[in-house]
């Protein structure tokens, strides 16, 4: 579709969020007399420009708090910029709780009429896709029961239900989708991958990497309420890791002092491309400022979601790891390493033999691998196929 | 991917014009008029709600919201009426304070919902967008329910005691009725949206009633107030409370016995000032909802 309709802008949009400490008259009055406000400011979104096309499904990324589920928040009309505008046509839903507005003491049919209602169907319209409704929740034996003795996934699985039923146009989803068992997971991705094929807009907010690079075709990085990136999804996700590696990095920057006995001055991680894979290098620096006769270095390969992909300790690896103060540099090799293009990182730490550790640095160094890779995912292994009669 | 079903969507997307995602600032005074009456369903639905849930699950149900005004009727028949000697000034005296106790209950019961309506609501309003004025409106609604409940005994107990008012005096009653709703859902809207931001309100409204309700003629008739202070400005200031306009007027249109001016001592132009009430109160409601519409684009992230 190329010259698909904008359904939703959203223009220069900045929102500022004022934190009140506390909220009593009393406190009010008080720093009404003493004139100063009694409250901090923040910009959760700053000069957010965004058109979604019609039958586009785009992810909004970003870790905890970069303002994705606020810019989400606007596109719905939950809340209002504090400059610039937010436009949109068409029918919405927003799955940003599902079943918000159930009431425990209604039964689940008189709910779903009321959330119905709540996502905007008329009666009639609830009427009609009632029972879809609620065969989709798979909960029929329970529906005339009180909401209230619902497990919390039946009340999760009626509320997705309901929401689906809509018939949006737009869709906004926040985190939902990892809702229920595993049959009932897969009865949502089906569900959202028939409103793809609809041409409905689907707009969501996700931590999970692999669900935002499996279901979208657009991705926006937010950090710290900037856009950091907008456009084709693997990339979008490259970005990604690459704003949690720097927030690790932000958060780890003084951890050298930390080990009195023996301390992690310095790590260097390189990639370099070989022959059938990547060939990877780890150089350790550690301090050693009260030598013991036994330690060791473990060094540990990772995605930035955390996944860890390899452990390896020096003494197993054959180093002699000599005791005596100064500084020590010890050497990983990792030869043929079967990783797809993208940012990883290294965690290193120092233990003692009884497992004690003397010091542990997170994300201490990260390395890039860039080669032609064919595979989706961390790996790309040796793998063939061919079609047999 | 383009197939005939994604084609048909995406062309009648392109003919609905870009609108304001949530209400605009200047979209004109009638547009969340227009998107209420849209939303009616969803306004039935949560008085609808209110009120199931309020007597879910309690054997007596509804007999609940009709207890705690007989309960009061009788508290005050015996205490003012029998022991301070009220009955025998207000003729009928138990059917005099049940008229004006079910219009002060019903105006006190949908300012106080109304009130906490938004905060109460909180995980709606956080989470999906919707006209928020269904909230209040809902309070009013689940007030008219207890209303008319208790309107129904009225009527039995008007009949029981072949006190039938006369029909050219029941204009009285629904004007002040609709004068005691109006104000009712004015307040409510304004209250509502304040107490977003300033949770006192809702306590401070609880304490206020109990005072308010003394400084209408409820458990006393108007002529008591006319005797002590008729002709001052005191007596102005009394009838400045459009509630005791209402209460007034439901008075003398459903009180028999006391529809004569000697007995009711009633202001002699009441139904100006309940009419004059009623244009003001609407004035009011207007104000309230300008308030409401100010403050309601910063709801989600306040409750």
């Amino acid at each position: 579709m190329t010259n698909a309709p904008i359904i939703a802008s959203v223009r220069d949009v900045s929102k500022r969020f004022v934190l009140h400490p506390e909220k009593s008259l009393k406190e009010r009055a008080f720093s009404l007399v003493r004139g100063r406000r009694n409250s901090s400011e923040f910009w959760a979104l700053k000069d957010i420009s965004l058109e979604i096309e019609a039958g586009t499904t785009v992810g909004l990324v970003g870790h905890n708090g970069s303002g994705k589920s606020t810019l989400l928040k606007i596109v719905g009309g939950i809340l209002e910029p504090t400059s610039g505008e937010a436009l949109r046509r068409g029918r919405l839903a927003a799955l940003l709780e599902l079943g918000a507005g159930f009431h425990p003491d209604l039964t689940g049919r008189e709910n779903i009429y009321l959330n119905a209602a709540i996502l905007g169907l008329s009666r009639k319209e609830t009427d009609k896709y009632l029972d879809a409704i609620i065969d989709f929740s798979g909960i029929e034996q329970f529906i005339d029961t009180q909401v209230k003795f619902y497990s919390s996934g039946m009340h999760v699985r009626l509320g997705f239900a309901v929401a689906v039923h809509v018939d949006p146009d737009l869709l906004l989803v926040d985190e939902v989708l990892a809702v229920g068992d595993e049959p009932f997971q897969r009865k949502c991705m089906d569900k959202i991958a028939e409103f793809q094929r609809d041409g409905r807009t689907i707009v969501l907010v996700s931590h999970s990497a692999e669900q935002v690079g499996s279901l979208c075709d657009r991705v926006v990085v937010l950090k710290q309420g900037v856009m950091r990136y907008d456009g084709e999804a693997e990339k979008g996700l490259r970005v990604l890791r690459e704003t949690y590696i720097e927030r690790a990095q932000d958060t780890t920057s003084d951890a050298g002092a930390r080990g009195r006995i023996y301390s992690v001055n310095h790590v260097d991680a390189v990639a370099r491309a070989q022959g059938d894979g990547s060939r990877v290098t780890v150089d350790v620096v550690v301090d050693a400022h009260d030598p013991q006769p036994e330690w060791d270095v473990t060094v540990s390969l990772m995605t930035p979601s955390g996944v860890r992909l390899t452990s390896v300790g020096a003494k197993e690896s054959g180093a002699t790891l000599p005791p005596g103060a100064g500084t020590h540099t010890i050497e990983f090799d990792f030869h043929n390493v079967p990783l797809t293009t993208g940012t990883y990182v290294v965690n290193v730490s120092i233990d003692a033999p009884d497992g004690f550790m003397w010091d542990a640095v997170g994300s201490a160094a990260t390395f890039t691998v860039d080669r032609e890779t064919t595979a989706g995912g961390i790996l790309q292994l040796d793998a063939s196929a061919q079609y047999r009669v | 991917m383009a197939n005939n079903v994604a084609e048909q969507r995406s062309a009648a997307i392109a003919t609905m014009p870009l609108r304001h995602a949530g209400r605009a600032a200047g979209s004109g005074p009638l547009a969340p008029i227009k998107e209420l009456w849209a939303r009616r369903d969803l306004v039935v639905l949560l008085t609808k709600r209110e009120i199931r849930a309020r007597y879910k699950d309690s054997s007596l149900g509804i007999a609940w919201s009709l207890l705690r005004p007989l309960a009061q009727l009788l508290v005050y028949y015996f205490a003012l009426g029998e022991l301070l000697g009220l009955s025998r000034q207000i003729p009928n005296f138990a059917l005099f304070v049940f008229i004006g106790l079910t219009g002060w209950t019903f105006y006190a019961e949908v300012v106080q919902k109304a009130t906490q309506s938004i905060v109460h609501n909180g995980g709606l309003v956080k989470k999906v967008y919707l006209p928020r004025e269904v909230f209040p409106l809902a309070s009013l609604g689940s007030g008219l329910f207890t209303f008319f409940v208790q309107f129904i005994i009225l009527i039995a107990a008007i009949v029981i005691l072949k006190e039938v008012p006369s029909l050219s005096a029941l204009p009285y009653a629904i004007a002040g009725f609709a004068l005691i709703a109006i104000v009712a859902l004015g307040l409510g809207i304004l209250l509502a949206a304040v107490n977003v931001y300033l949770r006192d309100i809702e306590h401070l409204v609880e304490v206020a009633f109990v005072v308010l309700f003394w400084a209408s003629p409820v458990v006393y008739s108007f002529r008591f107030v006319n005797e002590k202070v008729g002709g001052t400005w005191l007596e102005t200031a009394y009838l400045c409370n459009p509630i005791t306009l209402g209460i007034l007027g439901m008075q003398r249109g459903l009180w028999a016995s006391g529809a004569s001016p000697e007995v009711g001592g009633w202001p002699p132009n009441l139904p100006w000032l309940i009419v004059l009430g009623f244009a003001i109160g609407c004035a009011f409601l207007v104000f309230a909802h300008w308030v409401f519409n100010r403050l309601q684009g910063n709801f989600a992230q306040e409750v």
